[in-house]
């Protein structure tokens, strides 16, 4: 749906070059929910506007729905940005017309649609997002959640093919933010709607995202399914976004470990494996013993997983190893 | 000494045509105002550092032009303007001779509170517009200016008030007014009690224009 092909842009600050994006290849499946993850600084805010062109690329090119977009004159360009909705993290909803209005907005810009046709829209799409009560209201008197929820209806008034969502939930509490992610996830699944959302935060990927790619200093530097990134972080910025989630310190945790005798593995289990009964059959066949060190069980998205760290001794270990290598359960072996 | 004879020198009918001279200078000065001066102000803002027409050159001529006019003392504008002002409406006297000083006067002021108004707009929701893929036009006309409507209302009654005390001035082409009023009789023949009720009248006319003015803000703010 989305392609980047050495897509890099420049930024020119008192007379020198400031890198905000390196060149950049990407791909986002269409139907996707595709999450780009960084500090503030690393280049996702300046990735996710090249998308609808609110940032023109210093090179490359950028392909939307099989159109290369960083040809586009004026008024093709008009055309793709009502075919890519975006929500912002301060929503930047106009304080003088109402939620309806608001909602209209894209619909009256575009002049395609007739008054009542408007009407009838932007009251199905206030209907959707919860908010059909409070259509004649100001935005001021909204709570952030429900700001963000009109946010979310205007920028699906022009029905568009894409989302783009920059720190959609920063701004909400976390109650706040799970519900408008919910929405979203309903929103990609209903319509069949490709998501690119950037945010600072693992756990936001965790529950909305297929995908992630992991931004530092204007690089993506780890992409993948999230599942896969997030139970096995390879570069050292991710490893810190899933330990931010997780509130552990790895150091901390083999420290406090040293007085615990055996050998040390980390399991991970993910979809069906996290419910079946491997740790009771592999001790009862191999004769180990084990003590459950440290554990999760959580969701990522709607794939359930399971994280745990065990100290196991006596019995034959290698027989218990090879048997966790065997089912379909990740080991890593600490110690 | 009674009020009655306190009043002695007051003719209130030339009160009554004082008032009304100020009102329509006041009014007609405001207009035109408004009219040069919004569009002024706009584009000011779009050429400024950072905005939609960025342009370091116009965005300079421009406020010099707007600068020079500021620094001049209305005084000598209304002056100076005299030849100009006789191309335009025929006269250079009475208040039609006052007009084109006060909107030359007061536009380059209106178009700088208007640009100060529209930078207050918060740049996310130009941002937001634009991505809605709305033309420079539609920016301005659906979201720049309806969020930056009490800022301009605010704008507006300022610049009315420091009209009411520019036509104080217009006394000099013969234009009259309450503030003509007020120099001629109450200053250059000693007669305080004229001073008094011009004076009293330019309040009230102030105070109302910035009741005014308020309560417009206060109904177009939606915050």
């Amino acid at each position: 749906m989305i392609e980047f092909h050495d897509v890099h842009k420049t930024y020119r600050v008192a007379g020198r070059d400031i890198p905000a994006l390196h060149p950049t290849q990407l791909t986002v499946p269409r139907g996707q929910v595709f999450g780009l993850i960084g500090h503030s600084g690393a280049g996702k805010s300046t990735l996710l506007r090249l998308i609808n062109r609110l940032e023109q690329p210093s090179g490359g090119r950028v392909i939307v729905d099989g159109e290369e977009v960083t040809a586009f004159g004026a008024t093709q360009l008009r055309r793709l940005r009502q075919q890519v909705g975006m929500i912002f993290q301060h929503f930047n909803l106009l304080a003088s017309r109402t939620v309806a209005d608001n909602v209209a907005l894209p619909l009256r810009l575009a002049g395609e649609l007739p008054g009542r046709a408007i009407d009838e829209r932007v009251a199905s799409l206030l209907a959707r997002v919860g908010l059909a009560d409070h259509a004649r209201k100001y935005p001021a008197q909204l709570s952030g959640g429900q700001k963000q929820r009109v946010g979310i209806a205007r920028a699906l008034a022009t029905q568009p093919k894409v989302l783009l969502c920059d720190e959609a939930t920063s701004a909400l509490d976390p109650q706040t933010t799970a519900s408008v992610l919910q929405l979203l996830a309903e929103i990609n699944r209903e319509l069949n709607l490709t998501i690119v959302l950037i945010t600072h935060e693992m756990d936001v990927i965790r529950r909305v995202c297929d995908q992630v790619a992991v931004m530092d200093a204007g690089r993506i530097v780890e992409q993948g399914a999230v599942a896969d990134v997030f139970l096995h972080p390879r570069h050292p910025t991710t490893k810190r976004f899933v330990q931010e989630t997780e509130q552990v310190d790895e150091h901390e945790q083999h420290d406090n470990f040293a007085h615990v005798p055996g050998r040390i593995v980390r399991l991970t289990f993910q979809g069906e494996a996290t419910y079946a009964p491997l740790l009771g059959h592999v001790a009862r066949e191999t004769g180990v013993d084990y003590s459950i060190l440290a554990g999760r069980i959580d969701r990522i998205k709607d794939t359930p997983y399971g994280q745990m760290t065990l100290a196991i001794s006596g019995g034959d270990l290698d027989a218990a190893f090879a048997r966790f290598a065997a089912a379909d359960v990740h080991m890593e072996v600490l110690r | 000494m009674d009020t009655l004879t306190f009043f002695a020198n007051v003719d209130w009918r030339e009160i009554w045509e004082a008032t009304q001279d100020t009102l329509l200078m006041l009014g007609g000065s405001l207009v035109f105002t408004v009219v040069l001066g919004l569009p002024l102000g706009v584009l000011l803002f779009l050429c400024g550092p950072r905005q939609l027409f960025e342009n370091r050159l116009a965005y300079m001529a421009l406020s010099f032009v707007v600068n020079v006019l500021r620094s001049l003392p209305f005084i000598i504008l209304l002056i100076v303007m005299i030849p100009f002002t006789v191309l335009l409406t025929g006269t250079s006297l009475g208040v039609a001779g006052a007009i084109p000083p006060l909107v030359v006067g007061a536009t380059p002021f209106f178009a700088r509170l208007v640009e100060t108004a529209l930078r207050e707009v918060d740049r996310g929701i130009i941002e937001a517009t634009q991505a809605m893929g709305a033309t420079t036009r539609q920016i301005i006309l659906s979201a720049l200016l309806p969020e930056a409507r009490p800022g301009i209302i605010a704008a507006i009654t300022v610049t009315a008030i420091t009209l009411v005390s520019y036509t104080a001035m217009a006394g000099v082409v013969g234009a009259g007014g309450l503030g003509d009023l007020a120099i001629r009789f109450g200053y250059q023949r000693f007669q305080t009690d004229v001073m008094i009720v011009t004076v009293v009248l330019l309040l009230v006319l102030v105070q109302v224009l910035q009741s005014v003015g308020d309560r417009l803000v206060v109904h177009f703010s939606r915050k």
